[in-house]
C-alpha cells in the first residue's frame, strides 16, 4: 500500500492571476517581502499496490490522462509506503 | 526565445507569409525586415487581422442605415441609435481554435476579449450571449469540450458581473474536434460619449494598462489563421489564461476615466496584442506612434522584442491620454489597483516606431500594416458535393409507424431539448435587467429609467448552409429577425461571426461568398445593416471543413416593455393560430438528421417579401395587444414548436388540441421545417381584429386549435397523429441534456 | 433611513442593491468604497454579491481584510443592521461575523435560477413583515453556497432560531431534491445571536419587481425599514 502526494502547478510562463491577486492582498495587508505567489492543487491518494515501479507507472498515467491538464499544468508527486 | 540570426525561407513560411508577401515587405521597408518586424508583418497581415481574403466579399454587406452611428469596420464594434440619447454597442466574436485546444480558458478569454471591445468604446456591457457548436454528445471529447466551454463562459461572465442572457447550443458531427464558440456582447453608452479607438494629437501619451506581459498566446492571430491538425495540441504555450477580476477592474476604471474626459482613444490588446492595438489606433487617427517596449510591464524574464510585441497576454489595454492629463488618469487607475505605464506617444509622422530602450526594434509605415495590407480575390468554384446532397427522394425516407415515440425522440434531441443545464451555469440575472429569461425566442434586457428594452437573438443553421449557402445565409438573418419580432422588438441591426473552412480552397470560398450574398440580401430587405463582427476561417479538422456556419446576432428594440411578448401559451381556451405560410421541407431538417441520420435535400425556401410582411404583422398584433404569445416555427418543425409553446413556462404548463388540414406525409406535416411562420395564441374575441391586420399586410392566418387540457394532441383531418401528456413532454425535454453529465 | 452598499473590488451586485433599495423601496442609499474609513450616518450596511477579488483564494477571504470591514465590525457592535448577500454572506463568514463556512455546490456547478425559500424566523429585523413558514420566490446565483457548520454550531443555530431561511419546494416542503447546493439542513440564510447581522445566499435585490419575475425580495428591504423605524422611535 502506498500513500501518494501529488502536487499540480501551473507551467512556467502560464499566467497565474490567482497567485498575483493573493500576492497583492498579502502586500496590502502589510506582510513584508512577499515574492512571487503561485497557486496549485494538492491531491493525496492511497494506492493498494505492492510494486513501487508499477505504482509509479499508474500514477504517471493517471496524471497525464485525467488529473493534470497538460496544456497548462505540470505535476510532481511523492510516493511513500504505508501499511 | 532566441532571436534567429538570419531570416530564411523556412522562417518566412512558419510565419504564414508567402514569398510574394515577403517581397512586398522588402519593398515597403526598402530593406530586409528584422525578426521583430517579420513577426509584426506576419500578425498584421494574417487573415485574422487583415481580412485579406474576406474583405472584398464583406463589402457586399449593407452597412448604412438611419440609426447606425458607428459603421462596420470603423471601430472595434458597431453602434446603433436606440433613442433617448443612447446608443447600443454590440459585436460578436469567435474563439474557435483556442477553445478546441483548451475549452475553459479558450472560451473564457473569448468572452473577455469581446467584453473589452465593448467597454473600450465607453459603453457599459449589459448582456452576453453565446452561440456554441460541438460534435455529437455521444462522443466523450465533445462532452468535455461542451463542459469546458460553458464553464469558461460562465466563469468569466459571472465573475465580471455581466449576465449571459441567452444563446444557442447546437450539436452535429461536422463540428467534431473543431467547436464553434461565438460570443456576443451588448453595451449601452450615451451617444456623445462614444470613445474611438484612435491615437491622435501629437505628443499625447500612450498608456499600457492592466496585466503584465508574458509569453502566452504568442502569435495567436496567426495561430487562428491555420487549420487544426492533430499536432495542434502541441501549440501549448499559446494558451492564454483569463483573469476576469482584472477585467472587472479595467471595466470600472475605464468607464470612470471616460467620465473624467482625459481620454483620446483606447483599444483592447486582443489578437496580436500590443502590435495591433498601437498600429490600428495610429492608423485610424492618421498618426504615427512611438513606443518603448523596455517600459512594458513583464511577467517573465528574458523576453525579446519579438515576444513582447506579439504576446497575447489577456486583460491589457492601450489608452491614449491627453497630454498634461497623465496624473489624473493615473489616479483613477490607482484607485482600482491597476498598473498603468506610459510607454510612448503619438507622433506626427506616419511611422510605427518601436524602441527597446536606446535601440530601434522596428520601424514600419503604419498604413503598410493596415489599409495597405495585401488583399486577395480568392478563387471560387461551386462544390462538387452539392448536386448529390440536394437530391432527396422521400421514398428513401421510411415513414415511421409510431409517431408518438418519434415525437419524444425529437424532443430529446440535443438540438431541441431545454438548454437549462447550460444557462443555469450562467448568471443570467445580474444587473436586474433580464426581463425575459433564457429559453425564449430572444433574450430581453430592459433599459432602466426608460420604458425601452433591447432584444437579442443568435441564429445560424450550418446544415442549411451546407446544402444551400445562399438560402442558408438569408435564413440566418431572417430567423434572427423573426426571433426578436416574436418578443415584440423591431429588428435594428446585426453583428455576425462567419465560421468557415480554409479560404484558399475554392469550394470553401464559394460557400463563403454565397452565404454572405444571401445574408446581405436579407439584411437589405429587412433593413438591418451589418455593424460588424468577425470572420473565422480555417475551421477544419482531420475529417475536413466544418459546415459553413454564419451566425447572426440580431439587435431589436422594444419601445414599451408593457408589450413584451413571450412564446408560451397562457390561457385555457385561447385560439392557436399559424401566422404566415412557407413551404415545408425535410431538406436539412433536424428530423432527417436525428431520426434518419441524413443531411440531404433542399432546405426551405425563404421569400423575403413575405417574411417582411409577416414580421410587420406580428409586431403590429403584439403592439395592439391582440395576441398572448408568439413563437417562431423553427428546428423540428410545427410539432416541436407547438410542444415548446406548451412547456416553455415551467411554472404553468399548458396543453393544446390541434387539428391540421394538410395533405402531405405525416412526418412532413409534423417535423418538416419552413420559413416565415409564427405560432401565436389569442383570445377568440381578438380574432377578427387580427384577421384585419393579416389581410392588410397580405399574409395568411390559419386557426389550428385551442389551448387547454393536460395533453398536447395533434390531429390530421381529425385523425390523431400525436397525443402526449404535457408533463411527460416537459420531463423528456427538460432532463435530456443534463442526463449526459450525470455522474 | 439611509442604506450603505459597500463596493469591494469585484462586487457586481452593488448597483442592483442600490436600485432595489432606492427605486423600488424608495429609501436613501449610497455606495461606500471599501477603502473608506468613515461610515457614520448609515442605518443599514449591505455587503452585496459578486466576486470580490475574483474569489481567487476563497470566496470572501481577501475582502474581509478591506479597511472598511473594521468599521463594519464597530457598526455592528453598536447594534447597526448588516446584510450580506451571496458573496457578502461569504465575506461575513470569513470575517467571523456569522458562524459556519461555505463549500462548493453539491453538483460542482455554478447555479443561477429561481428557488423557493421558507421563512423560519419572522421575528427578526430582516423578516418582520413575513409570516412564519411563508414561502418566498427569490433567485440564487452562486458556486459556493453549500453552507456548513459543526454539529455544535448547528444545534446552537437551531436552538436560538438563528436559521432565518431554508430552501424548500413550491409547497414549502424541505427535501434533498430541492436543496440546490447541498447546504446543511437546507440553510439559505442565518443571523448572529444578537439578530442584527444577516447573511443569505439568495438575492432579494433581484426579485423586487414583477417584471423580473417576483416581488418577494421587497419584503426583506421593507422589513429592515420597518424595524429601523421602530428603533428610531
Amino acid at each position: 500500500m502506498f500513500k501518494v502526494k501529488i502536487y499540480i502547478n501551473l507551467k512556467e510562463g502560464v499566467a497565474d492571476p490567482q497567485g498575483a491577486t493573493i500576492k497583492h492582498a498579502l502586500d496590502s495587508i502589510g506582510y513584508q517581502k512577499i515574492g512571487k505567489v503561485k497557486t496549485g492543487k494538492y491531491l493525496q491518494l492511497e494506492l493498494d499496490m505492492h510494486d513501487k515501479n508499477k505504482a509509479r507507472e499508474q500514477i504517471e498515467d493517471m496524471c497525464q490522462k485525467i488529473l493534470v491538464n497538460p496544456v497548462i499544468e505540470n505535476y510532481e508527486y511523492q510516493i511513500e509506503e504505508i501499511k | 526565445m532566441k532571436e534567429p540570426v538570419k531570416i530564411d525561407k523556412d522562417l518566412i513560411k512558419v510565419h504564414g507569409l508567402t514569398d510574394e508577401e515577403y517581397e512586398k515587405i522588402k519593398e515597403v521597408l526598402g530593406r530586409e525586415p528584422n525578426f521583430t518586424e517579420l513577426g509584426i508583418f506576419s500578425v498584421m497581415w494574417s487573415e485574422h487581422c487583415s481580412y485579406k481574403s474576406s474583405k472584398p466579399v464583406l463589402r457586399k454587406f449593407p452597412t448604412q442605415g438611419d440609426n447606425i452611428l458607428v459603421r462596420a469596420g470603423e471601430e472595434n464594434a458597431g453602434a446603433a441609435d436606440i433613442g433617448d440619447g443612447f446608443a447600443a454597442v454590440f459585436k460578436m466574436e469567435s474563439h474557435n481554435h483556442p477553445s478546441a485546444i483548451e475549452p475553459f480558458q479558450g472560451a473564457a478569454t473569448g468572452a473577455g476579449g469581446i467584453i473589452r471591445d465593448i467597454f473600450t468604446m465607453g459603453a457599459r456591457p449589459i448582456a452576453l450571449m453565446d452561440s456554441l457548436r460541438f460534435g455529437c454528445l455521444s462522443d466523450a471529447r465533445s462532452r468535455y469540450l461542451l463542459k469546458g466551454v460553458v464553464g469558461g463562459v460562465a466563469f468569466y461572465g459571472n465573475c465580471i458581473g455581466i449576465p449571459t442572457v441567452g444563446g444557442e447550443t447546437f450539436f452535429d458531427k461536422t463540428y467534431q474536434g473543431n467547436p464553434l464558440v461565438n460570443v456576443l456582447c451588448l453595451g449601452i453608452v450615451k451617444k456623445d460619449k462614444i470613445v474611438k479607438a484612435q491615437a491622435k494629437g501629437e505628443g499625447n501619451t500612450i498608456f499600457y494598462v492592466g496585466s503584465s506581459t508574458g509569453r502566452d498566446g504568442l502569435g495567436g492571430a496567426s495561430f487562428a489563421s491555420r487549420e487544426l491538425t492533430d499536432e495542434s495540441h502541441e501549440d501549448r504555450p499559446a494558451v492564454q489564461i483569463c483573469d476576469p477580476f482584472m477585467e472587472k477592474l479595467l471595466l470600472e476604471a475605464t468607464l470612470e476615466l471616460i467620465e473624467s474626459a482625459v481620454v483620446v482613444g483606447m483599444q483592447d490588446m486582443g489578437a496580436a496584442g500590443l502590435t495591433s492595438s498601437t498600429v490600428e489606433t495610429a492608423s485610424r487617427g492618421n498618426s504615427g506612434i512611438e513606443i518603448d517596449i523596455s517600459l512594458v510591464p513583464r511577467r517573465e524574464e528574458g523576453m525579446i522584442p519579438y515576444e513582447v510585441m506579439l504576446s497575447e497576454s489577456q486583460e491589457r489595454m492601450l489608452v491614449i491620454v491627453k497630454k498634461g492629463k497623465e496624473e489624473e488618469a493615473k489616479k483613477i487607475f490607482e484607485k482600482w489597483d491597476l498598473h498603468a505605464a506610459p510607454i510612448g506617444r503619438v507622433t506626427s509622422g506616419n511611422s510605427f516606431l518601436v524602441k527597446d530602450g536606446g535601440k530601434i526594434a522596428a520601424e514600419i509605415p503604419v498604413k503598410a500594416l493596415t489599409t495597405d495590407a495585401p488583399v486577395y480575390l480568392r478563387e471560387k468554384t461551386k462544390p462538387e458535393y452539392l448536386d448529390g446532397v440536394r437530391n432527396l427522394d422521400l421514398s428513401d425516407v421510411p415513414l415511421p409507424e409510431d409517431l408518438n415515440s418519434i415525437f419524444l425522440k425529437m424532443l430529446s434531441s440535443p438540438n431541441i431539448v431545454s438548454k437549462s443545464w447550460v444557462f443555469e451555469q450562467y448568471d443570467h440575472m445580474v444587473g436586474t435587467n433580464t426581463i425575459l429569461l433564457p429559453g425564449a425566442d430572444a433574450a430581453v434586457v430592459r433599459m432602466k429609467g426608460t420604458k425601452k428594452a433591447l432584444a437579442l437573438s443568435c441564429d445560424g443553421n450550418g446544415r442549411y448552409c451546407y446544402l444551400d449557402p445562399y438560402e442558408g445565409g438569408k435564413i440566418a438573418v431572417a430567423e434572427a429577425a423573426r426571433n426578436v419580432v416574436c418578443v415584440g422588438a423591431k429588428p435594428l441591426a446585426i453583428t455576425n461571426c462567419l465560421n468557415f473552412g480554409t479560404p484558399t480552397d475554392p469550394e470553401i470560398f464559394w460557400q463563403f461568398s454565397r452565404c454572405v450574398e444571401g445574408m446581405a440580401e436579407a439584411c437589405k430587405e429587412l433593413k438591418t445593416p451589418v455593424t460588424g463582427g468577425n470572420v473565422s476561417f480555417y475551421n477544419e479538422n482531420p475529417q475536413g471543413a466544418v459546415d459553413p456556419t454564419p451566425v447572426v446576432g440580431m439587435l431589436g428594440l422594444i419601445e414599451d416593455i408593457d408589450y413584451l411578448c413571450t412564446p408560451w401559451f397562457k390561457k385555457e381556451g385561447d385560439l392557436v393560430c399559424l401566422l404566415g405560410e412557407g413551404e415545408k421541407s425535410l431538406g436539412g431538417s433536424e428530423y432527417l438528421y436525428h431520426v434518419h441520420n441524413l443531411k440531404k435535400g433542399q432546405p426551405p425556401k425563404l421569400n423575403l417579401h413575405l417574411e417582411k410582411a409577416l414580421q410587420k404583422t406580428c409586431l403590429e398584433a403584439i403592439k395592439k395587444g391582440l395576441i398572448n404569445s408568439a413563437h417562431d416555427v423553427s428546428d423540428g418543425g410545427l410539432a416541436i414548436t407547438l410542444a415548446e409553446c406548451c412547456i416553455l413556462n415551467e411554472e404553468n404548463l399548458m396543453g393544446a388540441d390541434i387539428n391540421l388540414k394538410e395533405s402531405e406525409r405525416e412526418d412532413v406535416i409534423l417535423f418538416g421545417e419552413a420559413e416565415s411562420q409564427i405560432i401565436i395564441s389569442c383570445s377568440s374575441s381578438n380574432l377578427n381584429k387580427l384577421k384585419k391586420i393579416v389581410r392588410e399586410n397580405k399574409v395568411t392566418l390559419k386557426v389550428l386549435g385551442r389551448v387547454g387540457g393536460e395533453k398536447l394532441t395533434i390531429k390530421k383531418e381529425e385523425k390523431p397523429l400525436i397525443s402526449q401528456s404535457i408533463q411527460e413532454l416537459y420531463t423528456t425535454w427538460k432532463n435530456s441534456l443534463s442526463s449526459y453529465f450525470e455522474m | 433611513m439611509r442604506f450603505g452598499v459597500i463596493m469591494f473590488p469585484g462586487s457586481n451586485c452593488d448597483y442592483d442593491c442600490w436600485w432595489a433599495i432606492k427605486e423600488v423601496t424608495g429609501e436613501e442609499v449610497d455606495f461606500i468604497w471599501h477603502k473608506e474609513e468613515n461610515i457614520t450616518g448609515f442605518d443599514c450596511i449591505v455587503l452585496p454579491g459578486g466576486f470580490s477579488y475574483g474569489d481567487y483564494l476563497r470566496t470572501g477571504a481577501i475582502a474581509r481584510f478591506s479597511p472598511i470591514m473594521k468599521k463594519v465590525k464597530e457598526f455592528a457592535e453598536r447594534g447597526g443592521l448588516v446584510v450580506g448577500i451571496c458573496n457578502g454572506f461569504q465575506i461575513l463568514l470569513e470575517a467571523g461575523f456569522l458562524p459556519g463556512a461555505m463549500r462548493k455546490n453539491k453538483h460542482l456547478l455554478f447555479i443561477c435560477k429561481y428557488i423557493h425559500l421558507r421563512v423560519e424566523n419572522p421575528h427578526t429585523a430582516f423578516t418582520n413583515l413575513c409570516k412564519k413558514g411563508q414561502i418566498l420566490r427569490i433567485p440564487i446565483a452562486h458556486f459556493e453556497g453549500n453552507y456548513y457548520a459543526t454539529p455544535d454550531t448547528l444545534s446552537t443555530l437551531q436552538k436560538k432560531s438563528q436559521i432565518i431561511f431554508r430552501y424548500c419546494n413550491k409547497e414549502g416542503e424541505i427535501t434533498d431534491e430541492v436543496n440546490p447546493n447541498g447546504s446543511l439542513d437546507a440553510i439559505a440564510g442565518v443571523c448572529n445571536e444578537r439578530g442584527n447581522i444577516l447573511g443569505m445566499m439568495p438575492h432579494p435585490e433581484r426579485s423586487c419587481e414583477s417584471i423580473l419575475g417576483s416581488e418577494d425580495g421587497k419584503l426583506i428591504w421593507k422589513s429592515i425599514v420597518t424595524s429601523l423605524k421602530r428603533i428610531k422611535k
